[in-house]
């Protein structure tokens, strides 16, 4: 029996000092294993007086489960230490970037443009395109420019020797819609267009959009109403809109459109000229003689038209202040967007 | 139009202030460009006479004058203007008046002598740029009254840019209906006092062209004396016109211009040689011009001449040969109506653009060309003197213009505009501006005054209703109806979808000009005949783009030489190009990549970008069409891109695009850092896609078998992989590249390839002996169609 608690101290103490599970597992071989130190006591019961038997046989019993016991509990605490340290050496700087690509970005004038396009094809516009190489014909003839109205002079065209033309504006699109589709309709139509002519003011490229709608009962007031609600869409705010007569050839009445400044509020700064208005574009009653020249009957139906710079709009939007960085492609700008 | 808002206001003075004025005539479509005072800002100036002058005792240049202002003493002032004389009456600034912003006059010494003033010029004054001495003003000045209310310069010139329809508006006259129409006013009536003919002489005018000449007046007058300097009063209405004083006559013809709308011409009676004749030009006919400029004319232009030559460019500038100066003295005074359409453009083909042209090109009206004849006649012999004849007064009536008489109709009126203006509001405002107005039951006749060219049609009328009513009064009225937005198909792909891919790939969007330098198009498109435009902006703006990439190189270069090594731009846009008489203008997306694979990082290396990095970005576009097998690239040689390195993309045996290195040649002679990738796909091919069809999902086990091949090392693995999937299409699920290697072990013109095959089948388990006679004929079939060597574990 003495030798029974000598054992057991012994195995007791291995345990303690076990550091790892491999040790551990060598210590429950050493004591608990076939042949190992309790096991073997437990094989020399034969030896021992059979009234004792019983009780010798309990009490190595009992130093087993003590000892098994044990060892369970070791090894878990051993396991949990050691899925600690694991994870302790696991653990990274989850403040350093993100690998691979970043995310690029629209250009400024197709980022407001897609959101002009968004609001007018969610009022039923369809989205149509032309050529920007044109003729004299779509460009100005059908639009009640005639050859040699003062008003041709002022587009600053660009010409090719065969006659064609760079479109000035994106009113062909217009004429072109209505020899294809009987009103009622609704287009919109966005992209490049072209004049001679370059300084801080101009380039010689820039982007216009422009809707026509065409249906029976369409009134100048309704036109007011659009632009209204359309400016306050893109603007996100509600600006006044004021109408200021003007003479485009293809539209009348005409009218320039005038919308608070969004600088300002209105009360007058530097980007209104100290006006308090700003000028965004330009709009109408589509013109008998352009309706007819759709093949639309100007006494069915009437319609108007609106157009815009898309420039002019993005810089007013993110408060861009000049207009010729739109076409550096600059990284240092694209990356703002 | 410039003018001065005390002429305008002689003619209609509505209570309004200057502000309002301008604010009326902006929103009624004359737009006001400017408005500045007439002169500097000062004060504390007043007329004065020089009783006296003597010499500076210490200085040549300066003079000492006794000067009174309508004061009990009088000043001495010390003046440096040579044209200080004695009698005179000047402006004077006295101690304490205030010129410009900051500078006040002091009682001062100059060279000893105190000076009580100074005596001014225009230009110290604000009301010349330049001038030489001092202002000499009438002797009729008032003495002593202040030099602001004499010179009546608490005043604003005015400029309206006007547009093309509106010519009426080009004069003082007209521009004063337009504002008496706005504020329910008359405007001062137009009284032209008929100046009585002195003698019987006259010019003989032979009008060959009456259809672009149909009313022609002329007139001689004798004996002027252009010596004389224009009066003050003229010289400062011109002036706050924004014209320069030339001569008297010349100054009363501008005068009469700017008050009533019509050009005139004067020639030089003793330079030229009667007849005159109004005539288109011969061919080859020259013309020097006033402006110094000599111009050869076509015979479509009209012109004024004589019996030997050419005088003038009608309507549009006078010649130098006939031209009035101080010493004329018998002049021939032209007022003509000269159609709109013959003259419209003619100016600008001259390459000219002067008040004349302005208005005539606009239309003028033919009830004036007698009266300004008059009224110059009246105001030339008031300044020059001098004996005028007969009016010479030729009207081809079946030529001008025929009195218009248009038909409003009540209703139409609100279906354009939306609102309903009351019938009386309407009949005012149309007479406002001159028209006559007859009402019906259901519409009004409406005859419109000759000097509207711009009012054809009933539509012009209801805008001239919708301008004067005022368009701010027309509310905003929502279109009542059901708005249904059109979707896009199934089959179509949206820009901005085709923009996203490449945008969460890294790329920025690049907008560049469609117009390029043609030695940049060239690189890439040697072949093409570039669209060329006869007016570039510049020479490096000259040709039409053949492709996104010469623009695209020029942004690369932009940021490359702003210290930006990565880069990843694309582009939306048409390119242009001309197949014999044919021009295509094809949309294309287009790219460019440039320096690192990924953005500098602690996470990776700095690999530089390759074909392959590009070529990831190309195939996640064609994926959007969801049928990417039918894309192939195929090497190719392109100008301007590396020849090992480019390959064409095809679809439907069509090339459709390209991607390649850029040639280090070009990249060289364009200063630009390698490595730098391009590509371009036709948008037409890949916004198009198919309406994904499903496969039932098989339920039984894949197989997968590993294969590596020595194969040419310039055989196209994608012909190996297409001949593989084509060996058994329903079970071949998937051809899965894993190494491509050259190198050591492998023989020197030759790769290892290895793949993986995925086998399942529909319907049931795939057998071990089914699997390994497939490989083996693949195997096989590869043997013999490429050459390709089974490589051994
Ligand atoms: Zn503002």
């Amino acid at each position: 029996m003495q030798n029974l608690q000598v054992i057991l101290a012994a195995a007791k103490l291995a345990v303690e000092q076990a550091q790892d599970i491999k040790t551990l597992e060598q210590v429950r071989i050493n004591y608990l294993g076939k042949s190992g130190q309790l096991t073997e006591l437990l094989k020399q019961l034969g030896q021992i007086p059979a009234e004792q038997r019983p009780q010798f046989g309990q009490a190595v019993n009992q130093a087993k489960q003590e000892l098994q016991s044990l060892i369970q509990n070791t090894e878990q605490s051993i396991q949990a230490s050691q899925l600690q340290q694991k994870l302790a050496n696991e653990s990274i700087d989850v403040s350093l970037a993100g690998r691979g690509q970043t995310l690029g970005g629209l250009h400024p004038i197709t980022r407001i443009r897609q959101r002009i396009e968004q609001f007018f094809t969610q009022l039923g516009f369809s989205m149509v395109d032309g050529p920007e190489i044109e003729n004299e014909y779509y460009n100005f003839t059908a639009l009640n420019i005639p050859e040699h109205h003062p008003a041709r002079a002022m587009h600053d065209t660009f010409y090719f020797p065969n006659g064609l033309l760079l479109r000035t504006h994106t009113s062909p699109v217009q004429i072109r819609t209505m020899e294809q589709q009987k009103p009622p309709l609704r287009i919109i139509t966005a992209g490049r267009t072209y004049r001679c002519d370059s300084d801080v003011r101009h380039t010689p490229m820039f982007h216009q959009v422009e809707g026509l709608w065409v249906d029976q009962g369409l009134t100048f007031a309704n036109l007011k109403w659009l632009m209204q609600a359309f400016l306050t869409h893109i603007f996100e705010t509600t600006v006044d809109v004021k109408f200021r007569a003007s003479y485009f050839p293809f539209t009348e009445p005409s009218a320039e459109i005038d919308m608070t400044c969004v600088h300002c509020q209105g009360s007058g700064c530097r980007v209104c000229s100290h006006s308090g208005w700003i000028e965004v574009g330009g709009c109408g009653m589509v013109h008998p003689n352009v309706l007819a020249a759709g093949n639309i009957d100007s006494e069915e139906y009437t319609g108007f038209a609106f157009g815009m710079g898309i420039e002019r709009i993005a810089m007013l939007r993110y408060g861009i202040d000049d207009l010729r960085v739109l076409f550096e492609n600059d990284l240092r700008l694209l990356e703002q967007f | 139009m410039k003018f001065s808002e005390q002429w305008l206001r002689e003619w209609v003075n509505p209570a309004v202030t200057s502000e309002q004025l301008v604010e009326q005539l902006t929103m009624a479509g004359l737009e006001v460009d400017s408005i500045e005072p007439v002169a500097g800002r000062f004060s504390g100036v007043v007329v004065g006479h020089v009783l006296a002058v003597q010499p500076h005792p210490d200085a040549d240049r300066l003079r000492v004058c006794q000067v009174d202002v309508g004061q009990s003493d009088t000043l001495n002032i010390v003046c440096g203007a040579s044209n200080v004389r004695e009698g005179i009456r000047v402006p004077v600034a006295v101690i304490g008046a205030r010129l410009g912003a900051d500078f006040t006059i002091k009682r001062a010494k100059l060279r000893g002598i105190e000076s009580q003033g100074m005596i001014c010029s225009a230009q110290e004054l604000g009301l010349a740029e330049t001038s030489q001495g001092i202002l000499i003003l009438a002797d009729e000045a008032p003495l002593g009254q202040d030099f602001r209310e004499y010179w009546q310069l608490n005043d604003n010139a005015i400029t309206v840019e006007l547009t093309p329809n509106r010519g009426d508006c080009a004069s003082v006259n007209g521009l004063a209906r337009e504002i008496a129409a706005l504020n329910g006013m008359l405007k001062k009536q137009l009284v032209i006092n008929s100046v009585a003919a002195k003698h019987t002489e006259q010019l003989a005018i032979i009008i060959k062209a009456p259809e672009a000449c149909p009313r022609y007046v002329g007139r001689l007058i004798r004996n002027v004396n252009n010596q004389v300097a224009s009066p003050l009063w003229l010289i400062e209405r011109l002036r706050r016109s924004g014209l320069r004083s030339i001569n008297p006559i010349v100054d009363v013809l501008n005068y009469v211009m700017l008050e009533l709308g019509q050009p005139m011409h004067v020639f030089d009676v003793a330079k030229l040689n009667p007849d005159i004749e109004v005539r288109f030009a011969q061919a080859d006919e020259t013309l020097n011009l006033l402006n110094g400029q000599t111009v050869k004319l076509s015979s479509d232009t009209l012109v004024i001449a004589d019996q030997d030559k050419a005088l003038a460019l009608a309507g549009i500038m006078g010649g130098s040969e006939a031209e009035v100066t101080a010493k004329t003295q018998t002049i021939f005074l032209e007022s003509a109506f000269f159609e709109p359409i013959a003259m419209a453009g003619k100016a600008r083909r001259y390459g000219l653009h002067t008040d004349s042209s302005y208005r005539f090109e606009r239309g003028v009206d033919p009830a004036l060309t007698e009266k300004a004849v008059q009224r110059a006649s009246e105001l030339i012999i008031q300044i020059t003197g001098g004996e005028p004849g007969p009016i010479f007064d030729q009207i081809s009536s079946e030529y001008l213009p025929n009195p218009l008489t248009i038909k409003l109709r009540k209703t139409r009126i609100k279906t354009v505009l939306g609102i309903t203006i009351p019938e009386a509001e309407v009949q005012t405002i149309l007479t406002s501006l001159d028209m006559q107005v007859t009402p019906d039951a259901e519409a009004w006749q409406v005859q419109i005054p000759a000097h509207r060219f711009d009012i054809k049609l009933e539509i012009d009328l209801i805008e001239e209703l919708a301008r004067i009513y005022g368009y701010d009064k027309i509310p905003q009225q929502a279109v009542q109806g059901q708005f249904t937005a059109k979707p896009l198909t199934e089959t179509q792909t949206d820009f901005y979808r085709l923009r996203n891919v490449l945008i969460d790939r890294g790329y920025r969007e690049a907008i560049t000009y469609s117009f390029v330098a043609p030695k940049l198009n060239n690189i890439f498109a040697p072949e093409q005949v570039p669209l060329e435009l006869c007016n570039p902006i510049s020479a490096e703006l000259a040709v039409m783009r053949s492709h996104l990439w010469p623009g695209l190189l020029g942004v690369l270069q932009h940021n490359q030489h702003r210290q930006q090594e990565r880069i990843r731009l694309f582009e939306i846009g048409l390119k242009f190009n001309q197949y014999d008489e044919r021009i295509v203008q094809q949309p294309v997306i287009g790219g460019i990549v440039a320096g690192t694979r990924y953005p500098e990082q602690w996470a990776s290396g700095k690999e530089p970008v390759d074909f392959f990095d590009v070529k990831a970005d190309i195939e996640a576009l064609l994926a959007l069409t969801g049928r990417q097998q039918a894309f192939s690239f195929v090497s190719v040689e392109k100008p301007g891109l590396h020849p090992g390195q480019t390959a064409k993309i095809i679809c439907d045996e069509q090339v459709i695009g390209y991607i390649g290195a850029l040639h280090p040649l070009v990249a060289e002679q364009q200063n630009l850092t390698l490595p730098i990738y391009l590509f371009e796909l036709d948008i037409s091919i890949i916004n198009q896609q198919v309406i994904p069809s499903y496969t039932t999902l098989s339920k039984y086990p894949s197989i997968r078998r590993d294969l590596a091949f020595l194969v040419e090392q310039n055989l196209p693995v994608a012909d190996l992989l297409t001949k593989i999937r084509n060996e058994a299409k329903d079970i071949i699920k998937q051809v899965q590249l894993f190494d491509v290697y050259q190198g050591k072990g492998i023989p020197i013109g030759q790769k290892s390839v290895a793949l993986g095959i995925i086998m399942q089948h529909a319907e049931r388990t795939l057998i071990d002996e089914e699997v390994n006679q497939l490989i083996q004929k693949i195997i096989s079939d590869l043997q013999q169609a490429f050459g390709v060597k089974l490589r051994e574990e």
